[in-house]
């Protein structure tokens, strides 16, 4: 029962770099205590806002990942035949032949045919997934390791926790901050939302990569939001994109303006709402606009 | 040479960057979009379109007058992306990665493989550039194997910038890996160092040879120029915060068209790498 009333905000752009991270933290500022899962795990950049409190960490596994025991190989070239992703490296004159850990996609095929049964497989530690306090609410957040793959996984698992969390204390409402793209961890981040908001710009790419993700939206059936940040850069190509946006079937939510004092309130630890931003009072209508409270 | 364009955190200026050195090299230059996702490079070139191929994964089909419901494929599978409950397999194509592996471990030869599709590689040609570019389709989640069809068409003798996707993970692993030098292209704020640390690392785990470029230089502070210092990462190029360079943006614009005062920047740009790498930067 207590499930059917939690709604789930996520916030998303097509485009990175649109302002989705800022508005979301102050959308965290203005929800009242929100669980906030930030779930761009990519290039995390809420808690640099939020200031979190890590008060749980857990190690984030996410498969596994070949490797060639060189004592034991003996150079048949049968892991390079059947490896498709490049990841295997012949060895030169007299030397084993190694896995790509990069490349390796945790398949398990060369491990399968290796004649000497000389390729390991052991589990693979992909990064870390925290639950902190911030002032606005509590938040889960996530690191991917270097180079790791699998960061929709990571994203369905920081989602996940946040809505127990929100089950379990009783919060309204999730606010999801999205990564940018229409790829895996975008897939992770909105299936099953209750609502997206798409933040986009006025700009040739803003208005392409609208296009493509608000076709995502609907191709899973969440209902979309559109506002245009920064706005009044180009005033005739914002009036394109809510058209745009409306022919599509997603509602505006709003117009922010083109504010520089944004990056203030970043170095300042900030939400945009937080200080005396020209945008702040954009970003609460637009908050409002999307009826959540 | 490749150049991969690449930056941890989104909306940084990769494609202005990379659309604007494709312009200053000009005749013979490949430029491929490995933003796959939300290929943008085509709006500020324009040009017409020469070419497109469909791109497609291996998936497993399941020829059931052959198969004995052994279940080996669901037990190799990794992905879950080919199940049995006891009876034929059931194939879920979108987990599918592509290995090939449930055909090869399949007893009665029972799985073949057919192609599904995820995206396009298209290719235009504008003023001698040759743009190459991927688009994944809607709802697929898997973009490195569009990527590396994307690259897969790269003519190894002529100069190739590639435009990679944002972020640290799998996608961009699979754009820049094989580049000869990365551009990170950052902005100089909170997110912009956090994000360009991220990516520092995972350029470093490639061993890649790499440089930075400030964009919109005077937004915030001086903390990504401090941190470039401190770890001897060369800036190459600065770009300030113009306006009427985010107006001409908007429009779909290169900056050395409408700007051209600007177009020395990049020129610049292009030497100090060149120069750098003489040195035996890294």
């Amino acid at each position: 029962m207590p499930e059917a009333k939690i709604q789930e905000l996520v916030i998303i752009s097509g485009k990175g770099g649109t302002g989705k991270t800022s508005i979301a933290a102050s959308f965290a500022v203005l929800a009242g205590f929100p669980v906030i899962a930030d779930c761009d795990v990519d290039a995390a950049d809420m808690h640099l806002i939020l200031a979190p409190s890590v008060r749980e960490r857990h190690e984030f596994r996410c498969g596994n990942e070949a490797v060639i025991r060189a004592a034991d190989c003996i150079r048949c070239g049968k892991c390079l035949e059947v490896c498709r992703f490049d990841a295997v490296i012949a060895g030169g004159e007299g030397e084993s032949y190694a896995i790509d850990p990069v490349a390796c996609e945790g398949c398990g095929v060369c491990v399968r045919f290796c004649p000497e049964q000389a390729v390991d497989f052991p589990e693979s530690l992909c990064g870390e997934w925290m639950v902190s306090e911030t002032r606005c609410g509590p938040m889960v957040h996530a690191r991917l390791g270097i180079a790791a793959e699998n960061s929709g996984k990571l994203v369905s698992t920081v989602r996940r926790e946040a809505r127990r969390l929100a089950e379990e204390k009783g919060h309204g409402l999730v606010l999801v901050d999205g990564p940018p793209g229409i790829g895996c961890p975008v897939i992770a981040s909105m299936t099953g939302a209750s609502q997206a908001l798409v933040v986009t710009e006025p700009t040739v790419s803003g208005e392409h990569d609208l296009e493509r993700v608000l076709k995502l939206a609907r191709h899973f059936d969440i209902p979309a939001a559109v506002c245009v940040n920064k706005w009044d850069l180009n005033p005739d190509m914002t009036e394109r994109i809510e058209a745009l946006a409306s022919s599509s079937g997603a509602r505006i939510a709003g117009r922010i303006r083109y504010d520089r004092t944004v990056t203030l309130a970043q170095i300042q630890e900030k939400a945009v709402v937080e200080i005396d931003a020209p945008s702040a009072g954009d970003i609460r209508l637009v908050w409002e606009t999307l009826g959540l409270k | 040479m490749i150049l991969a364009v690449a930056s941890g955190k989104g909306g940084t200026g990769k494609t202005t960057v990379s659309v604007n050195l494709a312009r200053t090299i000009g005749h013979g230059v490949q430029l491929l979009d490995c933003d796959v996702e939300e290929p943008n490079a085509h709006l500020f070139l324009g040009g017409r379109e020469t070419g497109s191929e469909i791109v497609t994964i291996p998936i497993p089909e399941v020829d059931e007058s052959l198969c004995i419901a052994c279940g080996e494929c669901g037990r190799f599978c990794r992905y879950h992306a080919i199940v049995t409950f006891g009876s034929t397999p059931l194939v879920f194509s979108e987990l599918c990665h592509g290995c090939g592996g449930c055909a090869m471990v399949c007893p009665r030869e029972a799985i073949r493989e057919t192609g599904r599709r995820i995206g396009v590689v298209e290719t235009r040609e504008t003023d001698g550039i040759t743009l190459i570019q991927g688009r994944l389709d809607i709802g697929v989640a898997m973009a490195p194997p569009l990527i590396r069809a994307v690259k897969a068409r790269l003519k190894k003798e002529t100069a190739a910038i590639l435009d990679a996707p944002p972020g640290t993970s799998c996608p961009v692993i699979a754009a820049v890996r094989g580049a000869d030098f990365v551009l990170l292209v950052t902005e100089p704020t909170p997110f912009g160092l956090h994000d360009l640390r991220l990516a520092v690392d995972m350029i470093r785990e490639l061993s890649i040879p790499f440089g930075v470029v400030v964009n919109r230089m005077g937004v915030g502070d001086d903390r990504v120029h401090r941190f470039c210092r401190e770890q001897e990462i060369p800036v190459l190029l600065e770009i300030p915060d113009d306006r009427r360079i985010a107006e001409a943006y908007s429009r779909g614009e290169p900056i050395v068209d409408a700007l051209p005062e600007y177009a020395s920047h990049f020129a610049t740009l292009l030497w100090n790498i060149r120069e750098f790498r003489n040195a035996g930067g890294r």
